[in-house]
């Protein structure tokens, strides 16, 4: 069934995790900017964010 | 948020989408094999051998020939031409000479060759004007093949793209107002799957469909910035050459001897290329050599030093201005080519997000189903109203 949450959720829990996922965009974005080695590392984990977000949407959060 | 807020929003989100959804289509199909240019090159073309291994055509090492041989090299074998362009790698000896019939002919007339600076063998010649597939799709993803009034209506599309996101973030949260994130209906109607697909897929990909638009948007607006650098701070740095005839490439003097003197000033710095006078990235009278910074973040930012062609003397060096080194970090920003294959497949994976956000966008503007587009409107506003 559809979970529904009875009562309009507020703007702060709409936007929790897509702000969430925003903020580790950016960060992906800028660290392999500012050289190789870990910051390559951290910008795939931080960039992969929406692709892993994608997959757990779909694998938990389909009716 | 009120109705009528929500209304307006909802209609500059469809009209914004509407206009630019086509262009962005065909940025995203272009775009997604030029991610991997350098792949698709290193897999196509046969790779030259190069005389000294991991030593950088920028560099001092002993063995690499003088940069006037090479010059020397490359008019020989386009006679009746003049130098525009000389780029050098710090990974390698190879390095390029463009060349043109005038010091300010346009792209197409040019042609580029390559030559390994540590044996002086030339290992490839290229026209701009031809160029296979993936010059084509360069060319289609970045004017259209209309030159500047096509790379000024892309800026138009991403300035569109950028309002469809802004407006697509607001109108998120009277639409999931009663959904946790992540929802995605699938049981109920087609459409309505694509509608949560397409809220997904636009609110994860948000900062990187953000910062690809605006950089795109900044890229395509290059000639513009360069023209400005050289109308400003260039004319001021070479303002005492103003009134000067400009100078012919017969009275060109020695290249060594301008690296030599421009690297007194910047001793640290590798030079990333040389543009020759009457040039688009020089005035008439100078070899501007642009350096790299000399760490990783600087590499991409830009100072030329400006050395009287004729003389050898140095003029003056100054680091690009502000609006010219937001132009040099738009480029990574925008190929996705600075950190590793597993960046690149990862804007991949994002284009292919955007390809499908919008898509679904244009299917949800297009079926209008039992739940057409006025109904999921009134819908919201009787979820929205409520709460205020």
């Amino acid at each position: 069934m559809i979970r529904h949450s009875k009562r309009s959720l507020p703007l702060r829990a709409i936007f929790a995790w897509p702000m969430a996922i925003f903020l580790l965009g950016i960060v992906g974005l800028v660290s392999a900017l500012t050289g190789d080695g870990w910051r390559d590392g951290l910008s795939w984990l931080a960039l992969g964010a929406p692709v892993a977000a994608l997959a757990w949407a779909m694998r938990t959060r389909r009716y | 948020m009120t109705r009528r807020a929500i209304r307006l929003w909802f209609l500059v989100h469809k009209w914004s989408s509407l206009v630019c959804t086509a262009f962005l289509l065909m940025l995203c199909i272009t775009g997604l094999p030029l991610i991997f240019h350098d792949e698709i090159n290193l897999l196509t073309e046969e790779q030259p051998q190069l005389g000294m291994s991991s030593v950088g055509s920028s560099g001092t090492t002993k063995g690499l020939l003088p940069l006037d041989e090479i010059m020397q090299r490359a008019l020989t074998k386009r006679p009746g031409e003049v130098p525009v362009f000389m780029a050098f790698d710090n990974d390698q000896p190879s390095m390029t000479v463009t060349t043109a019939p005038r010091p300010d002919s346009p792209a197409a007339q040019m042609t580029i060759q390559s030559f390994d600076r540590s044996t002086g063998q030339q290992i490839g010649m290229v026209a701009e004007s031809d160029g296979g597939v993936m010059h084509f799709l360069l060319q289609l993803h970045t004017d259209m093949f209309l030159g500047l009034p096509g790379m000024l209506f892309l800026a138009v599309i991403g300035i569109l793209f950028t309002a469809a996101l802004v407006s697509g973030v607001v109108l998120y949260a009277p639409f999931m107002r009663k959904l946790d994130f992540g929802t995605v209906r699938v049981s109920r109607s087609t459409r309505l799957k694509w509608l949560d697909y397409h809220n997904l897929l636009g609110i994860v990909a948000l900062a990187w469909m953000l910062v690809v638009g605006l950089t795109g948007v900044i890229n395509a607006l290059s000639t513009p910035i360069e023209d400005i650098w050289q109308a400003n701070e260039l004319a001021d740095m070479t303002s005492e050459y103003a009134e000067r005839e400009a100078l012919p490439p017969a009275r060109y003097g020695s290249l060594d001897r301008a690296m030599a003197q421009a690297r007194a000033v910047l001793p640290d710095n590798n030079p990333q290329f040389i543009a020759f006078p009457g040039g688009s990235f020089s005035s008439d009278h100078h070899y501007a050599v642009f350096f790299q910074g000399d760490t990783p973040l600087t590499e991409r930012l830009l100072t030329p030093a400006l050395i009287d062609a004729e003389t050898g003397a140095f003029t003056d060096a100054r680091p690009m201005p502000w609006y010219y080194q937001a132009l040099s970090l738009s480029r990574p920003l925008h190929f996705g080519d600075y950190g590793g294959l597993l960046l690149k497949l990862l804007w991949a994976a994002l284009t292919l997000f955007t390809i499908l956000v919008l898509g679904s966008g244009l299917y949800l503007w297009l079926v209008k189903g039992e739940s057409s587009s006025q109904a999921h409107l009134r819908k919201i506003e009787q979820l929205a109203v409520p709460a205020e």
